[in-house]
């Protein structure tokens, strides 16, 4: 098993689906001969030929309606959006047609595609370059929406994604490109798609995370041993298929919940998560499940970006909050409700 | 062949100054001599056309009375704009793909698709009521423009799998505006894609007149910018925008990429039922151009070329009547629509949620039935 980068295990899962299957097609800006601004197209158009993998002109509604009238033609388009707001100009072609077609054609046209999207910050990025914009497609129905936290699994949920009857949104968390592992990239049905992981066992408390958080969580639940807290971690990997089941047998089991996003909190995924687990596991709850969040602000400059990004003190601080000694937690009584 | 210059390939791009016109028009004591690209329909096609077009515009005053019977939410009329429906309905072949909008049911039912499939939407029993993949069409587009990028892709893929089907989006003035427009004409211009842009001019986008959409010559100046060759014609001309259109298609077909037509013609009715177009426009202009009706030009050309006789005419008129009476009776049978069949294809395979949702939907309707609440 090689060690590579969560950029190579992408590069890899393109590489063998446009081997196994020939309806599937690369394209979007950048991603030919200069192999995308990330390099995760690196080499494909080379192997591949223009055929397979090439540029468009600068548009990215383009791009997502020229990919839906490919699919329609019998294509399996998998196509780039450089950065998460450059995908922007798209959202109509997504929220309209993408997300859409199968139920007004009541299944007779479908749209097998997948839309990469590079997505939120830590990387120093300057502005535009950094949203966390899940939201914005989980909430719209008919997108199945994705994202990755290890190396091992970018490949599989990739690949996944590709063969998925759906059209996917497939988030790729920038900071994590770089990231190395040691890969099993043969064993495709160990995590089936749309199934959450535990990724740390715990006890006390669970730590629901996606894409670029997962590794908070685990560095968090990592430090909270050491003060003799045991931490649970939950991968999300799939935010819609959402994995109940998943969620709420752990939150069952631990009695506590906290929902870790780097996105800005109001209106987001976490909150939607915090309501699922109220509603499900409310009578085996010790305290209210708690968000941790970036800050409703829009994304800083690099210089502030840690100041906004969820580290591991902020988790921790919200452990702490988990009423561990009966007292009730006043945090938003003493601090926030005191308006004049 | 002797490359082209600069100014031989700005030229070969632009179109006809004035629009491409056989018929004599009102204001126009003689036809326009069309350019040697064009050549006038046959006589049989000619004849088609105008079966068709007295047929289409039954089903369009028929659909109007549907909407007042309550029968259909809303109807955007076609009505003066028969001419550019007829056309690029038999300017494509069953295997090429049409890319319509929400105001070209004409053109549908003239591609031969059930009338009854076409008004589903507008009756409200489900967004597409045909099947697109049978009769190579795509479901009517509302969103404004999407749809020509959708007809690029199209285009672009039978391309790729060899075939040599065309794509034709339709599109009117207002679309022209927005940028999935010029995003697709760029595309389909660098792709060389097999795609015909056909915008029916119809003056207005709800109710605001060209003036406010566009300053541009004529809109089908908007393609020279991305290296697409267009055309402009006469768009209650039937054999003008038959004849610009097959000619587009066909070098489409035959590899020469692209092309933008733009038709001049005008919405007669208002923008839908809901619309009331004595808002924002004079009677005296909707007479100009009743008096320049698609319908009444080519009748007139055909009876004075002797090829419309008092039976081939009184044939197509009873045959639009039995198409109507028909209409009729289908659409005033009640239908049922199933709500749980909304959870059956937002997804090839339910998610749980979806599961849960529906269960809970059928018990909220058991409720009902057995009078709970």
């Amino acid at each position: 098993m090689a060690s590579i980068t969560m950029a190579q295990a992408l590069n890899a899962a393109l590489r063998d689906a446009l081997k196994e299957d020939e309806r599937v097609l690369v394209f979007g800006e950048d991603v030919g001969p200069l192999g995308g601004v990330f390099r995760i197209t690196d080499g494909l158009t080379r192997d591949f030929g223009e055929e397979r993998c090439f540029d468009t002109p600068l548009a990215e509604s383009g791009i997502v309606g020229l990919a839906v009238g490919m699919a329609m033609g019998g294509f399996r388009p998998v196509v780039e959006m450089q950065f998460d707001a450059f995908a922007y100009p798209a959202f109509e072609q997504i929220t309209s047609h993408v997300a859409k077609l199968r139920n007004r054609t009541r299944g007779r046209l479908t749209l097998p595609m997948v839309i990469r999207i590079p997505y939120a910050g830590g990387i120093g990025g300057v502005e535009h370059h950094c949203d966390s914009s899940e939201g914005y497609y989980v909430h719209t129905p008919g997108l199945k929406v994705v994202t990755p936290s290890s190396v091992e699994d970018a490949y599989h949920l990739l690949r996944d994604a590709i063969d998925d009857p759906d059209p996917v949104i497939f988030l790729e968390p920038k900071k994590l490109y770089w990231s190395k592992a040691d890969a099993d990239l043969e064993s495709r049905a160990v995590r089936p798609f749309g199934r959450a992981e535990i990724v740390r066992p715990g006890r006390d408390a669970t730590l629901i995370a996606y894409g670029p958080s997962v590794p908070v969580a685990l560095q968090a639940a990592e430090a909270a041993e050491q003060e003799g807290r045991s931490l649970e971690v939950v991968d999300l990997r799939t935010l819609v298929p959402f994995d109940d089941a998943t969620v709420t047998e752990s939150v069952n089991r631990t009695g506590r919940c906290v929902v870790v996003q780097e996105a800005q909190g109001f209106g987001g995924v976490g909150a939607e998560i915090a309501a699922r687990v109220q509603e499900r596991c409310f009578h085996l709850l010790h305290a209210p499940v708690l968000r941790v969040a970036g800050f409703d602000i829009p994304y800083p400059p690099p210089k502030l970006e840690h100041a906004h990004l969820p580290g591991v003190d902020r988790v921790l601080d919200a452990v702490d909050r988990l009423q561990f000694d009966d007292e009730p937690d006043l945090y938003h009584a003493v601090t926030k409700g005191a308006t004049a | 062949m002797a490359a082209k210059t600069p100014r031989q390939r700005v030229q070969s791009l632009l179109p006809a100054l004035d629009p491409v016109r056989f018929l004599p028009a009102p204001g126009h004591a003689s036809p326009v001599k069309a350019p040697d690209d064009y050549a006038l329909p046959s006589d049989e096609l000619l004849l088609e056309a105008y079966r068709r077009m007295v047929v289409g515009r039954r089903f369009d005053t028929q659909a109007t009375a549907l909407t007042k019977q309550g029968r259909l939410a809303v109807y955007p009329s076609s009505r003066g704009q028969d001419a550019c429906q007829i056309a690029a309905a038999m300017a494509l072949k069953q295997s090429d793909w049409l890319f319509p909008t929400y105001r070209d049911s004409m053109a549908l039912i003239a591609r031969g698709i059930d009338p009854v499939e076409v008004l589903t939407l507008l009756r409200g029993d489900w967004h597409c009521g045909y099947d697109p993949n049978r009769v190579r069409t795509a479901p009517q587009c509302t969103p404004l423009a999407t749809q020509v990028l959708h007809a690029t892709g199209m285009a672009e893929a039978m391309r790729r799998k060899g075939e040599d089907g065309v794509a034709l989006a339709l599109i009117g003035d207002g679309g022209t505006s927005e940028g999935d427009f010029h995003e697709a004409l760029n595309f389909a211009a660098v792709f060389r894609a097999p795609v015909v842009f056909f915008v029916q001019n119809n003056k207005y986008a709800i109710s605001v007149p060209l003036a406010r959409q566009s300053a541009a010559p004529s809109l089908a100046y908007k393609g020279i910018g991305y290296g697409v060759r267009s055309e402009q014609v006469d768009g209650n001309d039937l054999p003008a925008v038959l004849s610009v259109l097959t000619t587009a298609v066909e070098r489409a077909r035959a590899g020469d990429g692209p092309m933008l037509v733009e038709a001049h013609t005008y919405r007669v009715e208002a923008h839908t039922n809901a619309d009331d177009a004595t808002r924002y426009r004079e009677q005296d202009e909707v007479e100009a151009w009743r008096a320049a009706d698609p319908l009444g030009r080519l009748t007139a050309y055909l009876r004075d070329r002797g090829l419309l006789t008092d039976e081939i005419a009184d044939g197509a008129h009873a045959e639009a009547e039995q198409y109507a009476a028909e209409l009729r009776t289908r659409m005033n049978a009640d239908t049922a629509a199933d709500p749980l069949a909304l959870f059956d294809h937002v997804f090839a395979e339910p998610t749980p949620q979806l599961r849960e949702q529906r269960a809970q939907l059928a018990a909220e309707l058991a409720a009902t039935e057995t009078g709970g609440d």
